[in-house]
């Protein structure tokens, strides 16, 4: 009846027992918050069943917060287990809970927050840059973050029922095979991801969708914002990528579900294979989380320094670049499992020559700064952040992609240093800059520039704190994934990165107590339509943008529309109001990501009744779904006059 | 959106032909007939064989792509045709890196 | 100043704008093509899969000892029967004959559930004969990658009924005719994708 479920499953140590508490308590209150202000109908009808891709972006971003919160404290207890299990002291982690916790720690971090940002951001910014009123696919692109909420939710409900994975983030077998690891853990992080995973492919073909086919009059290829630029290979990435995570992972699951041996260590199978392919997926799904952040920088960059984009052709050519190489680099993660010199050299020449159209990039920003008028607002801060930081990751990459040295480095700490300082360096920091800079356009009011700044400070000097010390212990011998060491000389290492790691928790604080402050004082912080003189088409529209975004569909004739039209020139706009036609709400995407949930718990504990009842439940909803005749809503011009007038910003 | 295009408008959009389905069907028949008999026969042997029917699916497939899936009769600028080209062309990355990956990895494994 | 439609399928488009077709037909079918294309790519993994592993027989049978050329022959020419009746259905579909369509529709159906209930028949076979997919790697990928067709297959001969049961009840409208092209290019598809398992999987596995 319940499958391999167990009261078992309920029992944790007292600290697991406190953090599930803690999520159920959050649960609860949010529930009675939401009773008690009466806001159910509308959660529904605004949030809920929304197609509106502006209100799916910030659910992710939502998504994406929770999901970092617990993500973060996985780092913090790793930081503090790896203080004091020297020698004879074995820390307050059991071998296995460390397992879990680093486990959780690299799933959740980039498929729950870096992913949920990438997707998050195109969903706000894609349609307003190029002019459009919606994306191709409302109703797909709903459905794509339900099936995202869907995974992140399973990876929550793992601590609270049963054990996550201990395999890392990517379950090598055969480590990660039935003989190994039976229970349940290592499914439950095959079906967070496998439905994340379709979420994402399903996202991925609505942008390519949206960008290739709905940019406004006059916006041809060479005029799209660098931003579009970098969410058009992404999206590219993604949907050529993707598929083979999905075939990878349903390999995986028939070794573990039906016996196969595809990765076993016996009846014939090759566990270097999944290695192989997840990789293939692994290094373009790198690139998906950079792009957007390269793309944010490209819009913060030119707009704080009043000057056009330097070197935009450059620009769009390194992107392309990146987006064919990331397909040729892959074994670079693999270097020291078994290839020979001829393999490993093909691909450590092709790693090398990646960092070619991105060091243009980076230039390409450090002159467009060059007799522009900076600014130094928070974005402009969080992009210095990245320059520094970044850079530095990206060097240590490029000693790494020499394979003699990824011998002495591969899987220590250094390797553990480069890859969070691309992951904080250009990703996370990507997304604050992108954050602080398009707030205003979403809330109509600005974050507290103050906090801001204390914030930035605390997360690049933690960063610089928490990480720099961890390249010496790579140097030093020390492996990623410790919960235990006997070096005594390490320890004191190990307390200073996690000194670095309690600085960027204030910063992180910070963070969070200035967004809540910003929203109290919402009033004083204002923003309008247009607060960052910006060069682009979303700053020309009220602050937040009506359902239609745009009243009158722009047309442009050059890169940086809005400057243009500030200077007078570009050319004549349409100026009547007309009918417009959205898209209506629909449940069906939240009702189809909450039956995958059911999904993929049921599976995952062998629950077989319910999980078929769940898939026909999928099934049926699409159908229902895709049968019906497909109606829009209707905003008469009259209607749109009379919201364009009523907003004054 | 405010106009929606008419059944009739959308239906010039589709591109099958009846003479396009014949040619298709016709092509793959004989196709299929020729790599089938050249097994069954024998008439060529060992790695010829082997480019030969390969060539031959090859082929099948362009037919069907063209007759069937209607591939590059679609409007200006015809994404399905370069979005179809760059899929290949991953494709062809992944599966012919995999097999050289795989088999040099192999190369290196004790026979046991 | 006139109101332009700029999202409408024009004789004389705007070469302004970066896409004149803007409707939904031109918007599903890129779309859906776009996720047949993303089926190709997970279909090559499993390609690449069994020709990594085909050979890791682990003592059992090989591809010359379980594979039947007469079925495979069958099987191929029902399904390339199957693929054309349903050609002939949508362009039945553009000359609105209703009669038409349901008959031609219904034959691919039969030929589509004909070739999964042979497919079927060659699985169960081979799993009495004591070769099931958890005997060997080789196995493994060979089920996995025939039977993920099939159930390909499987999803279209569902999507094919819910189109009979739309046609039937709402006629070709707009909606109904898009989601019939759409299934086409699935149905299509598969027939594209079974050529390469019969030339990798059979015909090259026979030799």
């Amino acid at each position: 009846m319940f499958g391999r479920l167990t009261k078992d499953a309920f029992i944790h140590d007292m600290a697991q027992n406190g953090a599930v508490a803690g999520m159920i308590l959050g649960a609860i209150a949010l529930i009675a918050l939401i009773s008690y202000l009466g806001r159910w109908k509308w959660l529904w009808r605004e949030w809920i069943t929304t197609v509106d891709p502006k209100r799916i972006g910030i659910m992710y971003i939502v998504v994406v917060l929770i999901m970092f919160a617990k993500g973060f404290a996985d780092a913090v207890m790793m930081r503090m287990q790896q203080c004091v299990s020297v020698g004879d002291s074995f820390g307050f982690l059991t071998a296995e809970h460390f397992q879990e916790v680093f486990s959780a720690h690299g799933t959740t971090m980039i498929f729950f927050v870096a992913m949920g940002v990438v997707f998050g951001l195109m969903n706000l910014i894609v349609p307003l840059q190029i002019g459009a009123r919606d994306v191709a696919y409302p109703f797909l692109n709903a459905l794509g973050f339900w099936l995202f909420a869907a995974g992140g939710f399973l990876t929550l409900v793992s601590l609270a029922v049963g054990k996550f994975s201990i395999a890392g983030w990517l379950a090598y077998p055969p480590l990660s095979g039935l003989e190994y690891c039976p229970g349940e853990g290592i499914d439950y992080w095959i079906w967070s991801v496998q439905i994340a995973g379709v979420g994402s492919t399903l996202s991925g073909i609505n942008f390519l969708v949206t960008i290739l086919k709905m940019r406004c009059p006059g916006m041809t290829w060479m005029k799209m914002p660098i931003f579009i630029w970098s969410a058009l290979c992404t999206n590219i990435l993604v949907i050529f990528a993707f598929p083979i995570l999905t075939a990878t992972l349903a390999l995986l699951t028939l070794d573990r579900y039906l016996g196969m041996h595809f990765f076993t260590a016996g009846g014939g199978g090759n566990p270097m294979m999944y290695i192989n392919l997840i990789w293939a997926w692994g290094h373009p799904e790198v690139y998906i989380i950079m792009l957007p952040a390269f793309g944010i920088f490209s819009e913060v960059v030119p707009t704080f320094s009043e000057k056009r984009l330097f070197g935009y052709v450059s620009m769009v050519w390194a992107l392309v670049i990146i987006t064919v190489l990331s397909y040729i680099v892959w074994l670079h993660h693999f270097f020291t499992m078994g290839a020979s010199p001829g393999v490993n050299t093909f691909f450590a020449i092709t790693t090398m020559l990646i960092a070619i159209p991105t060091g243009v990039k980076l230039f390409n920003w450090l002159f467009t700064k060059f007799r522009g008028r900076v600014h130094f607002a928070s974005p402009m801060l969080w992009f210095f952040a990245f320059v520094l930081n970044f850079s530095v990751a990206g060097m240590t990459g490029i000693l790494l992609s020499a394979p003699p040295v990824d011998y002495q480095v591969h899987n220590s700490l250094f390797l553990i240093a480069h890859f969070h300082g691309m992951a904080i360096g250009g990703v996370l920091f990507g997304f604050f800059a992108g954050f602080t800079y398009w707030f205003p356009k979403f809330t109509g009011f600005h974050l507290d520039e103050k906090l801001n700044t204390y914030a930035f400070w605390c997360w690049f000097l933690g960063f610089l704190v928490a990480f720099m010390p961890l390249y010496m212990l790579g140097f030093m011998g020390a492996t990623r994934r410790l919960d235990h060491y006997d070096v005594a000389s390490w320890q004191s290492v190990f307390i200073s990165a996690a000194v670095g790691v309690l600085i960027i928790f204030i910063g992180a604080s910070i963070q969070l107590f200035g967004l809540f402050w910003s929203i109290k004082n919402r009033d004083k912080l204002r923003s309008g339509r247009d607060p960052w003189n910006g060069r682009t088409l979303e700053w020309s529209i009220p602050s937040p943008p009506p359902e239609y975004n745009f009243a009158i569909v722009p047309t442009v004739d050059q890169i940086d529309p809005l400057w243009a039209t500030k200077r007078g020139q570009g050319p004549e706009q349409k100026k009547e109001y007309e009918d417009i036609h959205m898209p209506l709400n629909t449940p069906a995407g939240f009702f189809i990501g909450a039956i995958s949930l059911i999904f993929g718990f049921a599976i995952t504990w062998h629950i077989y009744w319910l999980a078929i009842l769940a898939f026909v439940g999928i099934i049926t909803c699409l159908i229902i779904r895709l049968s019906g005749k497909e109606v829009h809503g209707n905003i008469t011009a009259e209607e749109v006059q009379r919201i364009e007038e009523a907003a004054t910003t | 959106m405010e106009h929606e295009p008419t059944l009739s408008e959308i239906k010039k959009e589709y591109h099958g032909t009846l003479s396009a389905y014949i040619t298709g069907f016709i092509s793959s028949l004989v196709l299929t007939g020729i790599s089938f008999s050249l097994v069954l026969t024998k008439v060529v042997e060992g790695k010829t064989l082997v480019y030969t029917l390969i060539l031959l699916a090859i082929i099948q497939a362009f037919f069907q792509l063209l007759c069937f899936l209607h591939l590059g009769q679609e409007a200006k600028p015809r994404w399905e045709s370069v979005i179809f080209w760059f899929m290949v062309l991953v494709l062809l990355i992944i599966v012919l890196g995999s097999l050289w990956i795989m088999s040099d990895l192999n190369d290196r494994v004790m026979n046991m | 100043m006139t109101i332009h439609h700029y999202d409408t399928v024009e004789t004389f488009p705007d070469k302004r704008i970066p896409d004149p077709h803007q409707d939904a037909y031109s918007r599903s079918t890129l779309g859906f093509w776009i996720y047949l294309m993303t089926d190709c790519i997970l279909f090559a993994a499993l390609f690449v899969t069994y020709a990594v592993l085909k050979e890791s027989t682990f003592g059992g049978p090989s591809s010359k000892d379980i594979f039947e050329l007469k079925t495979a022959f069958i099987e191929t020419m029902i399904l390339l029967f199957s693929t054309v009746t349903c050609g002939m259905a949508v362009l039945a579909a553009v000359k609105g004959k209703m009669q038409s369509i349901r008959t031609w529709l219904g034959l691919s159906f039969l030929l589509g559930a004909s070739f999964i209930f042979l497919e079927l028949r060659e699985f169960s076979h081979l799993v009495h004969e004591g070769f099931s997919w958890e005997k060997s790697a080789f196995l493994s990928s060979f089920f996995t990658l025939v039977g993920t067709h099939g159930f390909h297959v499987s999803v279209g001969l569902l999507w094919m009924a819910v189109m009979m049961a739309q046609i039937s009840f709402c006629g070709v409208t707009v909606d109904t005719f898009r989601r019939l092209v759409l299934f086409s290019l699935f149905w299509h598809f598969l027939d594209l994708i079974w050529i390469f398992i019969f030339t990798f999987v059979y015909l090259l596995g026979v030799l």
